[in-house]
């Protein structure tokens, strides 16, 4: 099982967990066990092509998915998925 | 009866080496520790080029942090010739350096000889006080706190980020501090943005920021642009500074901020806030990422809650606008490891920091193209530019 960190703007669409544990071997099957479980973030997370949407980031341990082998890239045990979408916020 | 003065200086003299100015210039080349021992005023005036400053007074405790090693080759003066013959006599003696000689004559005879000296660029003794927690430190020191008075920084937003991020820069004594923000005080801005008060509520932010800052330290010399930044006014606004400090609230001006940052090659701090959590990172154009290699594209509206109003817990943007203000001072002082090609991620309640990595995307639409080829029409240029976020401020 990896981990899983739920931004703040996703916590709704998974019942306002910060982190998640899911099933998977890879960085695709874990994000899509995710959406399954949570529908609501199938949108947020894949493009319509079933890609990582561009404006998610999303991180294996410290690094990019996408500088590794992308939604193919082998997840461990272990290891802990950090999704990133842009934030800002100034809070003026 | 005991000698007097000058008699135990003609002895010490006889006993250690002295060298003409002309052998100190010499050796100067050849590794040797030059260290003018005088006063710091005496010192302000002008020394040997390269030459290091430890005042006879402090020389017991500071000559280390000039000379570490005792079997250095030290050359010693001072005015004359007298004060650095009693300090060499000191190293030597009491603290058992090997290699010790004092220049004759002194500073005045090496300027009689036409040699060059060396102008050090001086702080006032009002300003000695203000920043002697600075100069204690071998990373600031009078040459940091130059550099740090010498600063240009623009703070986009006197907001939450950008009011803790102000107060700490011009207590610093970052010389010009610029804040563009279009807003006026209101009273719910006051539970986090701490550079305002509540006598100020209706006050235009730029001028409630500036009294405070004129306040804390008159030597910062404070620029207001009570506008919005937009793509009208950028590009006469940001070449004047040396870093940003981004504070910004809204994805359109975020890009627009990244393509002309990058075309100018001035390094923005940033960071975003939202509820509980923080992201920090310094995008140094062309040294790392820029804002649209991490993010080539901004999200919809529904997953950028910052286009609406948001709670936010008033700690944390003093916490994440102070982190601004740190890497700020590392990037003008040269020091440490700037927060570039990292993204921090800081979440309050779970007292949790995350880092992750973040690359140079070699297709980057704007960093991976010369900064003089980023034409001014593309500067923050998005398919749905105008209809993102419409409306939000």
């Amino acid at each position: 099982m990896a981990k899983i960190r739920i931004p703040p703007v996703l916590r709704a669409a998974v019942g306002g967990e910060k982190e998640l544990s899911a099933e998977g071997s890879s960085v695709g099957e874990i994000l899509r066990s995710v959406a399954d479980e949570h529908p609501q973030t199938q949108t947020q997370l894949f493009a319509a092509d079933g890609g990582l949407n561009r404006y998610v980031n999303v991180y294996l341990n410290d690094e990019d998915v996408r500088v590794l082998d992308g939604l193919d890239t082998a997840v461990g045990a272990g290891d802990t998925l950090v999704i990133l979408p842009a934030m800002a916020g100034g809070a003026r | 009866m005991s000698p007097s003065g000058a008699e135990v200086l003609r002895q010490i003299k006889s006993r250690i080496d002295e060298v003409d100015p002309s052998v100190v210039r010499e050796q100067v080349s050849n590794g040797a520790v030059v260290i003018d021992v005088r006063e710091a005023e005496e010192w302000s005036t002008g020394h040997i080029p390269g030459a290091r400053h430890v005042p006879k007074s402090f020389l017991e405790s500071r000559i280390e942090g000039a000379a570490p090693d005792r079997s250095q080759h030290v050359i010693l003066y001072c005015q004359s010739g007298n004060r650095s013959a009693w300090a060499a006599r000191t190293l030597i003696d009491d603290l058992g350096y090997e290699r010790v000689e004092s220049m004759t004559g002194g500073i005045t005879l090496w300027k009689d000889r036409g040699y060059e000296v060396e102008q050090p660029r001086t702080l006032t003794a009002e300003q000695r006080e203000r920043y002697s927690r600075h100069l204690l430190l071998a990373e600031v020191g009078i040459e940091g706190q130059q550099k740090l008075l010498d600063a240009k920084v623009l703070l986009l937003g006197a907001g939450g980020l950008g009011s803790p991020a102000a107060l700490y820069l011009a207590a610093a004594g970052v010389g010009t501090l610029g804040i563009v923000d279009d807003d006026v005080v209101d009273v719910s801005n006051l539970q986090r943005q701490v550079i305002h008060s509540s006598e100020r509520i209706g006050m235009p932010k730029v001028e409630s920021a500036e009294q405070t800052i004129m306040a804390l330290n008159p030597d910062v010399n404070v620029q207001k642009y009570a506008l919005r930044l937009g793509a009208d006014n950028i590009m006469s606004i940001l070449p004047d500074y040396d870093i940003i400090v981004d504070g910004l609230d809204n994805f359109p001006t975020r890009y627009l901020l990244n393509d002309a940052s990058v075309r100018l090659q001035i390094p923005v701090v940033s960071a975003a806030i939202l509820g509980f959590e923080g992201q920090l990172s310094v995008f140094k154009p062309y040294d790392g990422p820029c804002y649209r290699c991490l993010f080539p594209v901004p999200p919809p509206a529904e997953l950028a809650p910052s286009c609406g109003a948001n709670g936010v817990l008033g700690v944390l943007p003093g916490t994440m606008g102070l982190l601004q203000a740190t890497e700020v001072i590392k990037l003008i002082l040269g020091e440490g490891d700037p927060l570039v090609g990292r993204l921090l991620m800081y979440d309050a309640l779970a007292a949790r920091v995350t880092e992750v990595r973040v690359r140079r995307d070699p297709a980057c639409p704007i960093c991976s193209r010369h900064p003089e080829e980023i034409a001014r029409e593309e500067l923050g240029v998005f398919p749905d530019y105008e209809a993102f976020c419409a409306g939000a401020h």
